[in-house]
């Protein structure tokens, strides 16, 4: 019974322990990419390509059919952002839209020179569909808002050039060459954007990429975001451009965190599974010590459901006890991993473990060991039930 | 004290007024060549407030008969009613909620709960029947045990007793749920001649009060002599 016990403590603690990590960082995850890149984009303009053409048939002449390869063409961007924008405000669940203009430039600092994508942007409809005012690490917004040279630099583009706040240096694109002025600098976590992002004016965006109409895409914040995949899929349909939600965009990374959930779920409960295991030994070995008590319990009138019941409640009993223990382990130490440090950056930036409380991951764990122990149980409690009284009787007294 | 009269079969009570009978009962026990068979066309009545005595020798089928009588066997052929009613073979509920309701159980060993009181043991067949509330239980298991001259230990654990004491506490345990019948198997096979003495003349008062019909299995021909009838068997028959 102690061995069930601790194992039924020990599977549903670190079953509820790997769950409140993995989806604590995959929680984070979502938060970081739908902060940076929004819950849905809308870009390209879809154009459905001719499928069939058919000659009108007159009364004498035989007409034809001629059949074309069904399929849509993409046209790169949005031509009347504005429009558009309109029109997607005018889904219910939409927060806030902005304008994106980018393109790649090349970024020349005093120390050296890298490959950079510029990204045009007007700060107070961006700052309703990111989180980059939190993504602010050195500098102040309001020093971009003020400068119209003023530019928010990637963190890792900014130690790569040596930039500081305040620091001025080049971008090229085309033929173009502009100067501009760090504002602020930013970290999104997400290595590959903080590597080679750099925020500017939409304005100056335009005149530096020589695209004075338009837009790259539209990032589209949403007061639901698990709705995003439909609400991406009705948009596309609706509009005419393509719309991906930030589960399509990361559908990779999410099913990474998904497997890793399921492993290690799977892997903890094999501790379930030794309770179970234990469970069913113990009360093997406690219908073989208490068949005289069985028998005699079963003369007094007590039926076959009852004595299966008496066994049942006591793995009951021993289940209610280590699942409880166990909730209180995996409360406990998953607020002592949410303290301890650890340095992540790549797909976010964390500086201790994240952890996510939820009472569904204590009653995954409960229900797994309430299934695991109770059918582990039920075996040795039915051959309990099983017993005849008159034959316990006969060879005791024999 | 009544003189004992040996009963063969064909002067048992008639159907009208027995509380426990049975007809041409049948059991083997084994299997293949092995097989022995224990009981041959086996026919009784017991009235109440009346002792049997079953006597015999070893293996002429006394306990089987008992078992069969209490309904913790099924017989191979032959029919049981108890007051009244016909036991059903096949139905192992009936079965069970009738040896709840009329029987009551003395076996050789005490077959005690240890972990559970005295108290605790004696309530464990009230329990199941659900007739009494709680506190009355614990009224009435305290009155049979003291009936029983336990009354001072109720609360001991089952191997916090010597061995006539828990004996005398399973004897409480059979009266709990004022059965009609109390079926004895071999109830003072354990004890010393003193506590022997005490333990049967305790058994057969009470149940004499208490109007109930008592069938003892003993090996003992001076208890058999207190009782009001004797049922000799042999080679798993009464003998005539």
């Amino acid at each position: 019974m102690v061995m069930s016990l601790v194992c039924i403590t020990l599977g549903v603690g670190l079953f509820v322990v790997t769950q409140a990590t993995t989806t604590g960082f995959e929680r984070f995850f979502i938060k970081t990419i739908v902060g940076t890149n929004g819950a849905i984009r809308i870009e390209d303009r879809i154009q459905e390509t001719l499928r069939t053409m058919e000659a009108e048939r007159g009364n004498d002449a035989s007409g034809f059919v001629v059949e074309v390869k069904e399929g849509r063409k993409y046209i790169q961007g949005i031509q009347d952002p504005g429009l558009l924008i309109e029109a997607v405000r005018r889904f219910g669940n939409v927060a806030g839209t902005s304008e994106v203009l980018y393109g790649a430039a090349e970024i020349r600092s005093s120390f050296k020179n890298e490959a950079a994508r510029v990204y045009g942007i007007q700060l107070e409809d961006h700052l309703q569909v990111s989180d980059l005012a939190r993504q602010i690490v050195r500098g102040h917004l309001a020093d971009f808002r003020q400068t119209p040279a003023g530019t928010l630099v990637g963190i890792k583009l900014a130690e790569r050039l040596q930039l500081e706040v305040g620091d001025s240096f080049q971008l090229q694109a085309g033929g173009e060459v502009r100067r501009y002025r760090v504002s602020a600098i930013f970290e999104t976590g997400i290595g590959e954007i903080d590597k080679d992002r750099v925020f500017v004016h939409l304005g100056e965006a335009r005149s530096l990429l020589r695209r004075p109409t338009g837009a790259s895409f539209i990032q589209v914040n949403v007061i639901d975001r698990d709705r995003a995949t439909q609400d991406a899929a009705h948009m596309e349909a609706v509009l005419g451009h393509s719309a991906s939600s930030w589960q399509e965009r990361e559908r990779t990374w999410l099913d990474v965190f998904r497997a890793l959930r399921l492993s290690t779920s799977i892997t903890v409960s094999v501790f379930t599974l030794i309770a179970g295991i234990a469970m069913y030994n113990t009360l093997a070995l406690v219908v073989m010590e208490k068949t005289k008590d069985i028998a005699i319990l079963r003369s007094m009138g007590y039926t076959r459901r009852d004595v299966t019941r008496i066994f049942l409640w006591q793995a009951a009993m021993v289940l209610a006890v280590g699942a409880l223990l166990g909730c209180g382990l995996g409360a406990a130490v998953t607020y002592g991993v949410s303290l301890m440090k650890i340095r992540i950056r790549g797909i976010f930036t964390a500086d201790h473990f994240i952890v996510a409380w939820s009472v569904w991951h204590y009653l995954s764990a409960v229900v797994i060991s309430v299934v695991m122990v109770m059918a582990a149980s039920l075996i040795p409690a039915r051959r309990a039930a099983r017993l005849e009284p008159g034959d316990v009787i006969r060879g005791t007294a024999q | 004290m009544k003189t004992p009269s040996v009963m063969p079969p064909s002067l048992a009570p008639s159907a009208d007024d027995a509380v426990l009978r049975c007809e041409g009962l049948h059991r083997s026990l084994g299997q293949g060549e092995g097989q022995v068979h224990v009981l041959r066309g086996v026919s009784f009545a017991a009235r109440r407030g009346e002792v049997y005595a079953m006597v015999g020798p070893s293996g002429c089928g006394k306990s089987t008969l008992l078992y069969l009588l209490g309904l913790l066997d099924v017989p191979d052929r032959g029919e049981i009613w108890i007051d009244g009613q016909l036991m059903p073979r096949d139905d192992d509920a009936a079965r069970t909620a009738a040896r709840g309701r009329h029987l009551g159980f003395v076996f050789q060993f005490h077959f005690l709960l240890l972990e559970f009181s005295a108290l605790e043991n004696v309530m464990l067949p009230m329990r199941k029947l659900g007739r009494w509330s709680l506190p009355e239980m614990q009224e009435r298991a305290h009155a049979l045990l003291t009936s029983v001259g336990l009354g001072a230990k109720t609360h001991r654990l089952g191997n916090q007793l010597s061995g006539g004491e828990q004996q005398r506490v399973a004897i409480a345990r059979a009266l709990a749920n004022q059965p009609s019948i109390l079926l004895a198997d071999e109830p003072t096979g354990n004890l010393d001649v003193r506590n022997s003495a005490m333990v049967f003349d305790l058994l057969t008062s009470l149940a004499r009060q208490n109007g109930q019909a008592i069938v003892v299995v003993t090996h003992n021909p001076e208890l058999a002599a207190r009782c009001d009838h004797t049922l000799p068997m042999r080679d798993g028959q009464f003998a005539s």
